[in-house]
């Protein structure tokens, strides 16, 4: 039976973690490349590098993270962040990324996702999208950290990505995001159901439980967390065993 | 111990070079016939569609060597592409012809409820009882990652070395002589996918001690 993943996710600004990891006793918990080492020994199913660079000029330093990470975890590892073109995307995939996350590129230029999945495959391509509620059961799309609206209802764009052949989807709830108060359910449970290729939750984890209902009334099949991690309240080894215990499958 | 990687210029090779590297084993990258000569073991790594493989393979002449590697029962693992190239077609480009080394057929999952596809992420990869030696030191259905929308379904039952359910049963590796090949990314599939390549690795060095110089 295919597993449910769990999946730490990275902020990297100019090859710097930010936020930091205080979870390890690491050499440099700066480096993504040491934390991602430290996921890939507790049996991250998966990782991502999220590129909050602003400046171009430092752009390229995220490629020598995943060089240097694709080299030593032997994992399945996504970049998003600043990726708007075929170039781009195979710019990190040469550099040992499996996968490619799409977020405003996508919005813009949706051909963009035709394109990628017909280079490599749709499996390497994700399209991230964010969304907050309209308070009727609807959600829109949102761009620039959740301060653009856009005209995209969520679940009609992420029926869209899959046609076009995104290979997976990565929906961040604007409102739940950072509030530990728990994922967007209904949000997460219209978008997996809206679509036939796996969708990845993001948002609002702030406990174990809150990563259980969203995997099963919520139908995700997988869970990015950042900071439930990253502040050592739990190992992703620690958080698949409760899961497990929870009756939900899991590889432990 | 001279290792080569089939290059037609798809798929993500860097990753399988790096987890050969990890299991002690420099590896070269293969893409052309001349570049066959001298090798000992060949490993076939692959994503993207079974068509653009296939043509990719016959545009750079690779097709031929590649054939009499593997009916001459020389160290070979196939990875993704790398084993559905094996068949004779896949669903996915009915009109492109597979390299044919085994009868069947590469099909697509069917759509059920709720059965996602891509097939993405760890799955158990149940093994016969007994493995073969190319799983020393496996966990009983280990897990290895999984990511593909296709798999063969092989004719002859004998070359089952694997299987995995995902909407029923399919053969995730098979196994023949000096060829092991998987759905799977052992690339991608941390401490079992290293061990299984070094298993191979391992295998195939020790036969080169005993041969002569």
């Amino acid at each position: 039976m295919l597993t449910r993943r769990i999946i730490p996710c990275l902020d990297v600004d100019q090859g710097r973690v930010v936020k930091g990891t205080k979870f390890l006793e690491l050499r440099d918990a700066g480096d993504p490349v040491e934390s991602a080492v430290a996921y890939n020994n507790q049996g991250a199913d998966e990782l991502v590098f999220l590129d909050i660079t602003a400046s171009s000029d430092g752009r390229g330093t995220i490629i020598d993270v995943v060089e240097r990470t694709a080299a030593r975890c032997f994992m399945p590892l996504t970049v998003g962040g600043g990726i708007r073109t075929v170039a781009d995307m195979r710019a990190m995939l040469l550099a040992g990324a499996d996968k490619v996350s799409l977020n405003t590129a996508a919005i813009q230029n949706p051909q963009v996702v035709n394109d990628g999945a017909a280079a490599f495959g749709n499996q390497a391509i994700v399209v991230a999208i964010d969304a907050r509620s309209n308070g009727d059961g609807t959600w829109q799309v949102y761009t620039h950290g959740g301060r653009h609206r856009t005209e995209l209802d969520a679940v009609a764009w992420a029926a869209e990505v899959c046609r076009r052949g995104a290979g997976e989807i990565l929906l961040t709830s604007m409102d739940a995001d950072g509030t530990k108060a728990g994922y967007d359910v209904a949000l997460t449970r219209a978008v997996s159901e809206a679509v036939t290729i796996p969708v990845i939750a993001s948002g609002g984890a702030g406990n174990l439980d809150h990563m259980v209902t969203v995997l099963t009334e919520g139908k995700a099949d997988a869970v990015l967390a950042a900071s439930i991690f990253h502040f050592g309240e739990h190992t992703v080894g620690g958080v698949k065993e409760y899961l497990a215990s929870r009756g939900l499958p899991m590889r432990v | 111990m001279k290792l080569g990687i089939i290059n037609y210029g798809g798929g993500n090779l860097q990753s399988v070079r790096n987890a050969l590297r990890c299991v002690g084993t420099e590896a070269e990258y293969v893409d052309s016939p001349q570049r066959f000569a001298g090798l000992d073991a060949l490993v076939f790594p692959g994503q993207g569609a079974f068509g653009d493989s296939m043509t990719a393979l016959r545009r750079l002449d690779l097709v031929e060597p590649l054939r009499d590697w593997i009916q001459a029962d020389r160290p070979f693992f196939g990875i993704c592409i790398g084993y559905q190239a094996l068949f004779e077609s896949s669903e996915e480009n009915p009109e492109v012809e597979g390299l044919g080394i085994f009868k069947g057929r590469v099909v697509r999952f069917k759509s059920l409820p709720d059965l996602k596809v891509p097939h993405m992420g760890w799955n158990r990869v149940e093994l016969p009882r007994p493995a073969s030696l190319g799983w020393d030191g496996a966990e009983r259905n280990p897990f290895f990652y999984f990511v593909h929308s296709y798999y063969p379904v092989p004719e002859d039952p004998a070359i089952t070395g694997g299987v995995t359910g995902y909407g029923g049963d399919f053969v995730s590796a098979i196994e023949r002589g000096n060829l092991i090949a998987t759905q799977f990314h052992p690339e991608k599939s941390q401490s079992a996918g290293l061990r299984l390549l070094a298993n191979f690795v391992k295998k195939h060095e020790k036969a080169e001690v005993g041969s002569p110089a």
